[in-house]
């Protein structure tokens, strides 16, 4: 995988199990802890579970607008890698985000950003293992900027799904 | 203390005021948590004057409990509880979604709401945070809406207080519908547009309390456990077990509005008038092609999944969005009105979610007024104008709406079936209780027991302290399988988890030690903890009142319809014989330690530290050996 890997979603597909956080944080944190994952599940309105973590952005502006150069790219997996001692927890990365997808530890007060578990996703471990394959790992060949697509806010992508799941017959709030 | 934050949340709604209940393990190890927690508190507050305490008065108490297991077993879930404004007696009723798991990140183990709001209003947790919040403008609004709202305004909240920590999700969130706001007896308490917690009829007790909805937002780790490497080998053990468990993964209990009609002759049609039907236009395929729109929708941590999300995108029954619906609901809301489609179906089951009633409490009692019709009791002048036909989903669904707002016959209805039945009877001036399917002021779950065939059988209704609950049955042997016998089902309750993931009790006992780091043994299991917790929801629900006070000689009892032949199907003929259910009813009483009133014994409660229990049950004693 010589463009690193890319973790593919299918929102449809998604239970909304979150069995892919327990799996993360189990993995960063030790711990089951929901609002320390890094791939986390947005419910806005029941049924309508948005996938959302890091796409690797061709153009990282996380990692080229950090102030204290906190964040640096894995050249074997290419995903963004925080520093944790030089994080000051601005916030700039999650602005420059094109989905506002990176988020503070809820404790440490760091930035954190799916880091493809040095390129094992245990996310994707979880969700393929519950045979719900909402999440797989794809190669990133040539469709870096398709990928970052999936970079959307969670209100954008829930009304996507609404469209597309209860068509006109709710109106969204979220 | 492991697998505990070790205090619940106490908000008086009356004063305004938040505080905390700190939990001792000595408590915990007896009460463990939900179903069990919330009898000892519920006793520990209104015991002495159970009989005086009106369910929907200022004095009854609002909980929701989690337990030790919430969060690590998977599948979450949180018990709802209160004296019961159906059987007047304690009720733990559970509901899944992500309410639980949030309530336990943000460092509690539950939440007790006491006193009345003087204005509708809604909670707003996050962590040590919490505020009371106007709800006036979400007040009135049905079910989807509400949840949409203050979804909205509490992530606005939770940005506009912790502006830096990048996007908030969601809270996790219970409320009331309509329904609970009228303080209709058989209001649910709600989560995720789909989800209720029905038996009890608690959305009656939040509406009372002016409380529209609890949103909480949880940003802590789950609390330690005591093993931990031995709590992620059962983590992982129950979820191959649900994996490979097909049957509720593809269907969700979807496949039993056929089945249990045609497989097992146990569904309740046209009001338990029969529980056989063929009709292949009602099968689970129908249901999967024609209205499943997601196949897979779990709550946290689920693995087993046994939700599907439903859409009606066209036709007369156009704008329906509900789960699966569920076996329950395909048959209270379906069979039981005679409604054999499976767009009708979701169309009303969309409805009730809305209007935030019990699917179950509200099919039943449909299908009560719908026989009424039938035979000439009920008219179209008594039932506003409506013409109550079997199969009529629209008329069905409107006299929902009359439930839920309280309208003409819809105020009578809104008590119950037990006691419509009583009101009704009187205004009619016939005993209309032969046609209430019912046990203590709880409707029976729709799983029939005449045909032998289902898992409920002659004592499962009769002899439960949650009156009709299906999911917690009376049975013998009193340690038998998880769904068979309520002291088993008291751990999952308790726990709390969901029953549809337990496939072992040895593993669910096992898992409640390594959480918590007790050694609690089987015996001690059947023989004190669920045992005591059993005793006190008995002593509840025989204290009773104030409204209505339950005989155990009369009212430990199938309902009558059940003592008559099915008229239909390859079980035709069979049905109760009340000679052996009053020999069941005593063996029952004598295992659980009852006398033959089926009042507690002193020597039991006695043995189970329950003096204060035994005193209180002289009037009970004193009152029904006098009848």
């Amino acid at each position: 995988m010589s463009g690193g890997i890319w973790i593919a979603r299918d929102y449809l597909k998604c239970s909304g199990c979150r069995r892919c956080e327990i799996a993360c944080s189990l993995h960063h944190e030790g711990k089951i802890w929901p609002e320390s994952s890094r791939i986390r599940i947005f419910m806005l309105i029941p049924g309508l579970e948005v996938i959302h973590l890091c796409t690797q952005c061709p153009d990282y502006p996380c990692v080229n607008s950090c102030p204290t150069s906190a964040l640096s790219i894995d050249e074997k997996t290419g995903a963004v890698v925080v520093d944790k001692g030089k994080c000051s927890g601005c916030g700039v990365c999650i602005k420059r985000c094109p989905g506002e997808i990176p988020h503070i530890h809820p404790e440490g007060g760091y930035v954190v950003i799916c880091d493809l578990c040095g390129g094992d996703p245990q996310c994707v471990k979880a969700c393929r293992e519950g045979g719900w394959n909402a999440l797989w790992i794809a190669e990133r060949e040539f469709f870096k900027n398709t990928f970052k697509l999936y970079a959307r806010k969670p209100e954008e992508m829930t009304r996507d799904l609404a469209f597309n799941l209860y068509g006109d017959l709710i109106e969204v709030e979220v | 203390m492991f697998g505990y934050n070790g205090r619940i949340l106490e908000v008086n709604l009356t004063q305004e005021k938040i505080g905390e209940i700190k939990l001792e393990e000595e408590v915990l190890k007896k009460f463990i948590g939900g179903r069990g927690l919330a009898a000892k508190i519920l006793w520990d507050r209104l015991g002495s004057r159970w009989e005086e305490i009106d369910p929907l008065g200022l004095e009854n108490i609002f909980l929701a409990l989690a337990g030790p297991l919430t969060g690590y077993y998977p599948g979450a879930r949180i018990c709802i509880s209160g004296k019961s404004p159906q059987s007047n007696g304690i009720v733990g009723s559970t509901i899944g979604g992500e309410f639980a798991m949030e309530l336990r990140c943000a460092g509690w183990d539950g939440i007790v709401v006491t006193g009345k709001a003087s204005s509708p209003v809604y909670l707003f947790i996050r962590d040590e945070y919490v505020e009371i919040r106007d709800a006036s403008h979400v007040w009135g609004l049905d079910g989807k809406k509400t949840a949409m709202k203050i979804s909205r305004e509490v992530r606005g909240e939770l940005s506009r207080l912790w502006p830096t920590m990048g996007l908030w999700r969601e809270p996790g969130l219970i409320y009331i519908g309509p329904a609970g706001e009228n303080r209709v007896r058989i209001a649910a308490v709600m989560s995720k547009w789909t989800h209720a917690a029905g038996y009890g009829g608690y959305g009656a007790v939040m509406g009372s309390k002016n409380l529209k909805a609890i949103a909480v937002k949880g940003t802590k780790p789950l609390p330690p456990v005591a093993d931990k490497s031995r709590v992620l080998e059962l983590m992982d053990k129950v979820a191959k077990l649900s994996y490979a468990n097909d049957r509720w993964r593809r269907w969700g209990t979807g496949y039993g509005g056929y089945s249990y009609g045609a497989d097992t002759s146990s569904e309740p049609i046209r009001n338990w008038q029969e529980e056989w039907h063929n009709n292949v236009d009602y099968g689970v395929d129908k249901f999967e092609r024609r209205i499943w729109v997601k196949r897979y929708w779990a709550d946290y941590g689920c693995p087993t999944s046994c939700l599907k999300i439903s859409v009606v995108k066209s036709g007369p029954f156009k704008g329906a969005i509900t789960d699966n619906p569920d076996y329950e609901l395909q048959a209270y809301l379906g069979t039981n009105l005679g409604v054999f489609k499976p767009e009708e179906n979701a169309y009303i089951s969309s409805a009730i979610d809305d209007l935030g009633l019990c699917g179950i409490q509200c099919g039943n009692i449909l299908g009560f007024a719908g026989e009424l019709y039938q035979r000439g009791i009920l008219t179209r002048s008594d039932l506003n104008g409506l013409e109550l036909s079997w199969g009529d989903s629209k008329a069905f669904t409107k006299l929902a709406e009359e439930i839920a707002r309280r309208n003409g016959i819809g105020n009578i209805l809104a008590e119950g079936t037990y006691r419509a039945a009583l009101t009704l009877g009187k205004i009619k001036n016939v005993n209309l209780l032969s046609y209430a399917i019912q046990s203590k002021g709880i409707a029976v779950g729709a799983h029939g027991v005449r045909s032998g065939l289902d898992y409920p059988q002659q004592l499962s209704y009769a002899c439960s302290v949650q009156g009709g609950d299906h999911t917690s049955i009376a049975g013998l042997p009193v340690d038998g399988p998880l769904w068979n016998t309520e002291l088993s089902m008291i751990a999952a309750d308790s726990g709390v988890v969901c029953a549809f993931n337990v496939w072992s009790l040895k593993i669910l006992f096992e898992f409640m030690n390594s959480v918590t780091g007790w050694s609690i043994s089987r015996d001690q299991w059947y023989n004190e903890i669920a045992l005591r917790i059993l005793q006190i929801q008995r002593a509840a629900l025989l204290l009773g009142g104030p409204d209505i006070y339950w005989n155990p000689p009369v009212d430990d009892d199938n309902p009558e319809r059940f003592y008559e032949p099915l008229p239909s199907g390859p079980c035709r003929g069979k049905s109760l014989n009340r000679v052996e259910v009053r020999k069941a009813v005593k063996e029952y009483y004598e295992a659980v330690g009852w006398d033959e009133y089926g009042i507690p014994k002193s020597e039991i409660l006695r043995r189970l530290d329950l003096e204060d229990v035994d005193k209180a049950l002289d009037k009970v004693r004193r009152r029904i050996r006098s009848i």
